[in-house]
């Protein structure tokens, strides 16, 4: 039995090629004694607190609650230093990089929040760091690159294939193949091989405990739903996560419907159902054809813009315990300004998918006693000039 | 034709028959440009002194190679190659070589590993390697290809420890993939360390033959590669960037492929 869990149901594993295996192993076994291990613990507490500025608020969105009828509730990791929930992965594992004696840090990007977050850990901790990002990505995160560049991180474009977060992945696991003896690849969300999709969930559970203990003091009792976007899933599971022994409370993933799920121009593999099958070294619910290629996926949001998901997401849906949907690019464009309107507030695209849920779907399924919690993941200041031109308003 | 061979021992009689030199398995991607002309090529690899054939299902996303394989297994993609069509063109490569066909782990799941190992024993495809397989995840793939006689072969790496590559090497069928460098597919001007020491590891682990490959591009690396005691020579990048640079001229690919096979074969016959 492993200490950390390969297998989420039949989901997960580690599908890799054989340089890499070696790499995974050290990688567990550094991270078993790191989270046992009170100075690492109290190293990146001190950087979440201090750094960071955990713990977020958990905010009672008075007029979005008003609008929709009942008490809406947002995790604020838009708060967190970098903009978004990406730092708490990106820091605890830049930290356990370094305490592998790793001196060059990769990292992929889709949104370029996560590549925003590990240029900064390693800003911090003084390593190299290289972050592959789809050049389509690198065109509509534009501010994030320079972000990135402005930390003395190197980004790397990658032209193949549709040019977003899939090849970037790809990428940088061509790099990590490459470069395995003194690199760490600080992946960003809860997929690839095992131990990432443990190890990324234990780094973002913080949400969910936070959440948890701030909702049971300012409401007094558990939410009846929780809501959080799911491209990768890494907000999601650390959300859900500290709420799947409440059983009363209903688990919901935004997935990106894109055009419609219809149209097949989306990044829902959950939603969609369909067989499992292996993306980026692990076994999970993917969109493929049906001779198990991977179909190219689409979101207006760069961040959900990804055939795969983490494969605890995948066994979450299968057991019945969370429940995923589709909120399509119209949709989460509305939510995204709706939000700034009502309480001044710019959601992130990705997060505004988990928004548009509560405005829509989810607000003639709830009643006036109904309490929602959304993780707000981050904030959409990087989506500006997008989320403006398609809205008509540039 | 009645085949009481099966794919492993089609695989073992082809390194036998290599024995005083290394059995040279050329790389074909199928379906690059177009399955015709992969098939064309095979033949092109067997008249100029191949042994067995590596034969490439393009992927759409090949995280063990490098940029010219994966160009072309995108190229093949969009040129119409399947599963299907590609298995149909190595039941006709398999006339001429031993097929040794080398696919990603999810088309095999797609099709389910069972399907998957039956359908190539129907085809006389003898073997079969897995670039994102590790032992860890085989044990499906590998019972499945047991039972139709398919050889799993695994692959090592540089980085693999000997523990480990004693139980990778006790599970290889027909022969061990060994990764002759930390990294993936491609040519490069010089393999930087001496393989022998990795080599003599992997064959101490196994009782079937060791093949080398990543990296290997001339008849200099091929022979330095025999030498250094490889049973087999895999010679991958280097074979699908003649495709590509003849199909750019508008040239015909498969004499252009197969004068690198026959410099390669000439390297490795004292």
């Amino acid at each position: 039995m492993s200490a950390v869990e390969h297998r989420f149901g039949p989901y997960g594993g580690q599908y890799v090629p054989e340089t890499l295996v070696p790499a995974l192993v050290e990688l567990e076994a550094a991270w078993v004694a790191a989270r046992e291990d009170p100075t690492y613990r109290a190293e990146l507490d001190a950087l979440l607190n201090d750094y960071v500025g955990r713990p977020s608020p958990l905010y009672l969105a008075t007029r979005l609650s008003e609008e929709v009828g009942h008490a809406v509730y947002l995790k604020r990791e838009d708060l967190n230093h970098t903009g978004a929930h990406k730092i708490n992965n990106a820091l605890g594992q830049t930290l356990l990089a370094k305490r592998m004696g790793k001196t060059r840090i990769i990292a992929e990007t889709g949104a370029g929040s996560h590549g925003v977050a590990t240029a900064t850990a390693c800003a911090l901790l003084g390593l190299e760091c290289i972050v592959y990002m789809g050049t389509e990505d690198m065109r509509r995160q534009a501010p994030n690159v320079q972000r990135m560049e402005l930390l003395g991180a190197r980004v790397a474009p990658v032209d193949a294939g549709s040019r977003t977060l899939k090849e970037a992945v790809s990428a940088t696991i061509r790099d990590w193949v490459s470069n395995v003896g003194d690199t760490h690849y600080v992946i960003g969300s809860c997929v690839g091989p095992a131990p990432f999709p443990a190890l990324v969930r234990d780094l973002q559970r913080i949400i969910g405990d936070e959440a948890r203990a701030q909702i049971l003091e300012k409401a007094g009792r558990l939410p009846d739903r929780v809501i959080a976007c799911v491209g990768g899933g890494s907000n999601a599971i650390g959300t859900f996560v500290p709420f799947v022994g409440d059983e009363a409370v209903q688990l919901i993933g935004t997935e990106a419907a894109g055009d419609g799920i219809d149209s097949g121009r989306h990044g829902a593999p959950l939603t969609v159902g369909g067989r499992g099958g292996v993306l980026h070294g692990s076994y999970s619910a993917i969109m493929q054809d049906e001779d198990g290629q991977i179909l190219e996926a689409h979101s207006i949001s760069a961040g959900l813009d990804y055939p795969g998901t983490g494969p605890e997401h995948a066994w979450l849906r299968d057991t019945g315990r969370a429940t995923y949907t589709g909120v399509t690019d119209t949709q989460a464009l509305e939510a995204f300004k709706r939000l700034a309107e009502l309480e001044g507030i710019i959601p992130a695209l990705e997060s505004s998918h988990a928004v548009a849920w509560v405005l829509g779907a989810g607000r003639e399924t709830a009643t006036s006693d109904t309490i929602d919690l959304i993780c707000l993941s981050g904030r959409g200041d990087k989506d500006l000039a997008e989320a403006l031109s398609k809205l008509g308003l540039a | 034709m009645t085949r009481t061979e099966t794919g492993v021992d089609r695989i073992t009689a082809a390194f036998e028959s290599a024995r005083g030199r290394a059995a040279l398995m050329p790389y074909l991607m199928a379906g690059f440009p177009d399955i015709e002309t992969s098939v064309r090529i095979a033949t092109a690899y067997a008249d100029a002194g191949a042994d067995l054939v590596e034969l490439g299902v393009p992927f759409s996303d090949p995280l063990a190679d490098g940029p010219v394989i994966h160009a072309a297994a995108t190229a093949a993609l969009e040129s119409g190659a399947t599963v299907h069509n590609v298995l149909e063109a190595g039941t006709r490569i398999a006339e001429q070589l031993p097929v040794v066909l080398m696919v990603y782990v999810n088309p095999i799941l797609a099709r389910g590993p069972e399907r998957f190992a039956a359908e190539l024993a129907e085809r006389g495809i003898s073997g079969l390697i897995v670039p994102d397989l590790p032992l860890e995840e085989s044990e499906p793939i590998l019972a499945a290809c047991d039972a139709h006689g398919v050889a799993l072969v695994p692959l090592v790496a540089p980085t693999t420890p000997d523990a480990r590559l004693n139980a990778i090497g006790r599970t290889a069928r027909g022969f061990v993939y060994t990764v002759s460098v930390t990294g993936t597919t491609g040519e490069r001007a010089s393999t930087s360390t001496d393989p022998s020491h990795l080599l003599a590891r992997v064959k101490a682990s196994t009782t079937v033959p060791v093949a080398l490959g990543f990296g290997i591009s001339n008849g200099v690396q091929a022979r330095a590669a025999a030498d250094a005691g490889a049973d087999g020579v895999i010679v991958g990048s280097r074979l699908v960037r003649a495709v590509a640079e003849a199909v750019e001229q508008g040239a015909d690919p498969a004499p252009a492929a197969g004068s690198v096979v026959a410099e390669l074969a000439g390297a490795l016959v004292r």
